[in-house]
């Protein structure tokens, strides 16, 4: 499926000369002079092959367990109640009726739960992983509608539920703040991660008033709800005095820190594992669940497995919040922007730091004279708002590239050559070199594939019976991310490898990928490698989120990697065909080493490990901090096109086509990618057509709690879904790969957008594009 | 969900002794089930009636009849049902998602309650319906899926269902069952308008079983048109059945039913008579339209329902007097 077999650029070419069939070393940081990663030119191993994925047979024969799949003796089921009110306080909370229910066990509350600590707050330290910082059932505030006021533990899931449905509750209401227009005049400039979300370069304003085309709108995004398939679940027990869960994250260690700290005790002193998780999107962080779960637990002395409902992961598990932003662009005759402003607003609460950073796309996009990037933020007493899949550019690129359509329109250029002629040199804010931007060749690669040239110029101008046709484009974009801190061990046993670290499978295919990266860098076939994950006891932490995991647990086994043959050098005593050679001299091949210029003199893995008596070495490695991420600057794209087609008397909007051509760096499995790539987008066409959580502003309760009200597409809302990449490597990133977990749901939905224009000659600047907006 | 005893009727003058004060008739289970545990519904004692009067037979007069505990698919499936009603074949299909049509029964899917979300958020929103008297929250509140017919200041719920669209449009007759006797009421008297009583839903006495339903013959074409928000698994915003009869270039007889737009399914008395013994043709379709919904009432985000309306009104209409396909 690569689009660019021969251009795979200078940089698979410099690392191809650097090495024949062994691996040698890679470099222990990314900066500029340094080579690239030796896997980065490696054609006909394990990297780049369709391997399918190593917990698929588990998965489709059921035996993978998942957090509420742990069965533990003596153990009591959780339902949770959940508040009725906005804001105020409990005045009466009468449990009697609930206790007398046949089974239950224990019915807590804020007047007998554990003392805890309120939670870290996701972004409030290097660990926390808490989707706020309000207290978990302290005292009798109540702070959103849907907050927790009782957990009812019982013998059976079916009578606790009964019994929560008994538990009585008053309320005494304070004024709330649920309206998203109550709030808009005390709109505050956002943080987003230490930093504010506003960039300026030049003066916009006046280059924009002074533009010979301008397009001035604004753009409306809803709230949306994160729905995993697999429903928000732990199972818990104290063993002693160590907290046990398990659970369905993507941040194990973050969680045992932050529960360590809520209950007092050492991180070590709490074990989460979360060996698979049905779908994470940023939902699987740390929410009240884990807490009460806990401290239910606590409380009763026995087990307690505590499984969200679906209204339960609606009520206490953030989404993302709505946005409002105002996109104006200014560009001269020949369509070279002159300016470029995104500004806008959204909703967060008091309680978190999560403003929906819708900006981050613009930062980076288009090659504007001037730009002005502002996000405000408005405060609301509703649920905490979280990341999901692409916070800021899911929703931001929505709104950026309807824009640029219009301006293409107005300008009466080609979008697609309208976007290739502001492609920047370099970074637009901050000037620094691209480590690789091949968009234009997926632009190109994308619209042939896709029959761009059948594309009517004029809207409205395609029909086939009933249905109006069109066209769009637009482009989608995410950022290399790789987080400081992750720590990989790596063992060597005469048998083989096996890489432990505190990362995350959630459905990605993580494992798999990291299997063949792992056996590639060691000369290993694949089953001889072993990958342990998703255990807060492992070395780590690496966070599944920002679409970094595979380039921050890449570094961290080439950490070890370095240090593992180091250690082999150490005790290959002087027999060895390989005595007296440095770390550097050496490479991996055929399951043992090599010297690098002359792979004959070659010595297994397990035969050093035999003539040194060692039954295995083990070693931890750090990745080196994320310069490359100082030196250069570093984003994947895609080029994305529908086909929409709108019916004509109905206005109901259906897909009939989609193409994501993406510039990602080198893909390391192309079977795991293209799922990815394609949830991704499936994932943007629900963003486009259909999500929405409904709020109802007189008093912030989520009305559609329910997959059967709260609409994503459905088998028949998706067609077939073709997806093409360049595979050109980025040599300033491990294996030359950059993640693609969030890249697919960018772009989408004003592709979308654009080919229901094309299609209808109708501009719908607020999602979801329903029907009713193309009557 | 209240604990419940349950127990298996054996025929229908062993359920409707069964079904005592506090007992309710259990179908598939698809939607009460569902509302049992929302609490919505408690009954004290299921009676399940599903394996009763199952099957779809030709009745003398060249009707079928259609027992209630068929399920959904055995009747969309039905080779009469298909090559004479294609409407109730049409309609059903267009429901819910293939497992739950297998599970679903007709009376059950006849008597399926609203997907109103206020309806359904028992401990956190007010509705009369569920509560008499304790107000509406739908009124001021999310509303776009609700009425523009038939509805009241007490409710503006909608009925869901398709097959009961479909139904309306045949002229179909319900046969029910008390300790008291047998009798039958037609389709479009079978669900009541909400008044100031939305909570009584049905013209059905407690206790009342449902045993069949009869469909007269069919008028020569009939089809089912059903607008929604997904390409499956949604809720009508709009759906229009439709049966036709057309003699010498001209309407001899029509029937017309519009479901997504009202308390029970809606016959489309009005525009049946603007149309029949008239000509076929966009204008007269379009003044049927009209007449049926000038009486329409829009509330704050449902008004795009009185045109979308009137255009699968008009569409079917074309449709019906079309060549056939
Ligand atoms: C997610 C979802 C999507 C859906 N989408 C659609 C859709 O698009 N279109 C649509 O039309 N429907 C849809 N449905 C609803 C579905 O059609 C109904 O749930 C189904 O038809 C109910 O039939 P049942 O036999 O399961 O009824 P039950 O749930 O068993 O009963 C429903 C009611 O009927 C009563 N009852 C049952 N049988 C009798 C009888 N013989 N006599 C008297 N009373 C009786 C019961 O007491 C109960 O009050 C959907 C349902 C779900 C869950």
């Amino acid at each position: 499926m690569s689009i660019a077999k021969d251009a795979k650029g200078l940089a698979q070419g410099m690392a191809q000369s650097l090495m024949a069939k062994a691996v040698a070393l890679a470099p222990d940081n990314w900066v500029p002079g340094g080579v690239p990663d030796p896997l980065i030119g490696r054609q006909h191993g394990h990297l780049g092959r369709a391997v399918s994925r190593i917990d698929g047979p588990l998965k489709v024969s059921g035996t993978a367990r998942f957090a509420a799949d742990f069965p533990m003796s003596d153990m009591v089921y959780a339902a949770i109640v959940f508040s009725t009110i906005a804001k105020g306080r409990i005045v009466r909370l009468d449990t009697v009726r609930a206790l007398a229910a046949d089974g239950v066990v224990e019915v807590m509350t804020y007047r007998n739960a554990p003392r805890l600590a309120p939670p870290p707050a996701f972004m409030s330290d290097p660990k926390a992983a808490g989707g706020d910082s309000l207290p978990v059932m302290q005292d009798d505030q109540v702070h959103w509608n849907g907050q927790p006021v009782a957990v009812v533990l019982a013998q059976t899931q079916e009578q606790a539920n009964h019994a929560a449905s008994l538990v009585d509750v008053t309320y005494e209401s304070a004024p709330a703040v649920t309206a998203f227009e109550d709030a808009r005049a005390n709109a505050r400039p956002a943080m987003f991660m230490g930093q504010p979300l506003h960039d300026e370069k030049g003066k916009a304003k006046a280059a924009l008033d002074a533009s010979a085309v301008r397009i001035d709108a604004t753009y409306r995004t809803p709230r949306h709800n994160h729905n995993a398939i697999e429903l928000h679940a732990v199972t818990v027990t104290w063993q002693d005095d160590v907290l046990r869960i398990h659970d369905a994250s993507q941040l194990v260690s973050h969680t045992a820190w932050s529960l360590g700290q809520m209950f007092g005790i050492p991180e070590d002193k709490v074990i989460v594992t979360s060996p698979y998780v049905g779908g994470g999107f940023g939902g699987k962080c740390m929410w009240q669940h884990h807490v009460l779960a806990a401290a239910a637990a606590q409380l009763c002395g026995r087990p307690v497995r505590l499984v969200l409902s679906r209204e339960g992961v609606y009520r206490l598990v953030g989404g993302r919040s709505l946005t409002e932003q105002q996109v104006s662009l200014g560009a001269d005759a020949d369509g070279r922007l002159k300016a470029l402003i995104q500004r806008g607003l959204t909703a967060k609460t008091p309680s978190n730091v999560m403003p929906e950073p819708f900006i981050l796309a613009a930062r980076s996009s288009y090659a504007a004279e001037t730009i002005e990037l502002d996000v405000h933020t408005v405060e609301l007493d509703l649920l905490a708002n979280t990341f999901m899949r692409a916070p800021g550019e899911s929703v931001g690129t929505f709104a950026l590239e309807s824009a640029m359509d219009e301006l293409a329109e107005a300008l009466n250029i080609d979008p697609i050559e309208l976007r290739i002629r502001n492609e920047p040199e370099v970074d637009p804010l901050n000037g620094l070199p691209f480590s690789s931007r091949r968009i234009v060749d997926a632009w190109r690669a994308g619209a042939q594939a896709f029959g761009w040239e059948r594309r009517s110029v004029v809207p409205a101008s395609r029909r086939e019976g009933e249905w109006l046709i069109g066209m769009g484009c637009a482009k989608g974009t995410y950022p290399y991310y790789r987080m400081p801190g992750g720590a990989a061990r790596l063992t060597l046993t005469p048998k083989g490898a096996s890489v432990g670290i505190a990362a995350h499978e959630m459905g990605m295919g993580t494992a798999t990928a990291q299997v063949q990266v792992t056996a590639e860098r060691l000369g290993l076939p694949i089953e001889a490698v072993d990958f342990e994950y998703g255990a807060s006891t492992l070395p780590g932490p690496v966070l599944a989120g920002g679409s970094q995991q595979t380039a921050a647990i890449g570094a961290a086994v080439i950490a070890a990697h370095r240090l593992l043959i180091k250690e082999l050098l150490g005790i290959i005593g002087n027999d060895s065909p390989l005595a007296g050679l440095k770390p550097d001299h050496v490479a991996c091949r055929d399951s043992g080493l090599c010297k690098r210029d002359d792979p004959e003199r070659h010595e297994t893995y397990a035969s050093i490990l035999a003539r040194a008596g060692q039954n295995s070495i083990e070693v931890v490695g750090e990745g080196p901090p994320p310069l490359e991420l100082m030196h250069w600057s570093m984003h994947s794209h895609a080029a994305m096109f529908c086909e929409a087609r709108v019916n004509a008397i109905t206005g109901e909007p259906r897909v009939s086509r989609f193409l994501g051509s993406f510039d990602c760096g080198r893909i390391l499995n192309p079977k795991t990618a293209t799922s990815q790539f394609r949830g991704g987008i499936i994932m943007g066409l629900g963003l486009a057509l259909m999500e929405e959580s409904q709020i109802d502003e007189r008093n912030g309760r989520v009305m559609n709690p329910s997959l059967s009200a709260y609409h994503v597409p459905v088998h028949m809302d998706v067609p077939e879904i073709d997806v093409i990449w360049t595979d050109i490597p980025d040599p300033h990133t491990p294996m030359g790969a950059r993640g693609i977990g969030e890249i697919g749901i960018t772009g989408t939905a004003a592709a979308v957008a654009n080919a229901i224009y094309n299609a209808t000659g109708k501009r719908v600047r607020d999602l979801p594009i329903t029907l009713d907006k193309l009557l | 969900m209240t604990p419940l005893r349950y127990a298996r009727a054996v025929d229908a003058q062993d359920a409707v002794l069964q079904a005592t004060t506090g007992a309710t008739y259990l179908g598939g289970g698809t939607n009460l089930v569902d509302l049992m545990r929302e609490t919505i519904e408690r009954p004290e004692k299921l009676v399940d009636v599903s394996g009763l009067a199952v099957g779809v037979e030709e009745t003398e007069n060249g009707g079928l009849m259609i027992g209630a505990g068929t399920r959904n698919t055995a009747i969309a499936a039905h080779p009469l049902v298909r090559q004479r009603y294609p409407v109730l074949a049409r309609a059903i299909l267009a429901g819910a998602s293939a497992q739950i049509r297998n599970m679903a029964t007709a009376g059950g899917n006849l008597l399926q309650r609203t997907r109103c979300a206020y309806f359904y958020d028992e401990s956190g929103s007010r509705c009369n319906k569920r509560q008499p008297g304790q107000g509406c929250d739908a009124l001021g509140g999310f509303n776009r899926n609700h009425a523009i017919l038939g509805a009241s200041d007490a409710c503006v719920a909608v009925h869901p269902s398709d097959m009961a669209v479909a139904l309306a449009s045949l002229d179909a007759v319900v046969h029910t069952r008390t300790s008291k006797g047998e009798r039958q009421i037609a389709l479009t008297e079978l669900h009541r308008l909400p008044g100031d009583h939305p909570d009584i839903e049905t013209v059905l006495e407690p206790g009342e079983l449902v045993t069949g339903i009869s469909l007269p013959p069919a008028l020569p074409r009939s089809t089912y048109r059903k607008v929604r928000d997904r390409s499956s698994y949604a809720f009508a915003l709009v759906s229009v059945a439709g049966a036709i009869d057309l003699a010498d270039g001209h309407i001899r007889d029509v029937r017309l039913a519009l479901g997504g737009v009202a308390p029970r399914p809606w016959r489309a008395y009005r525009a049946e008579d603007v149309l029949r013994g008239g000509p076929i043709g966009k204008v007269a379709f379009a003044a049927a339209a009209d007449a049926e919904l000038s009486h329409a009432q829009a509330l704050r985000d449902n008004g795009f329902k009185i045109e979308l309306a009137r255009r699968t009104i008009v569409a079917v209409l074309d449709e019906l007097t079309g060549d056939p396909a």
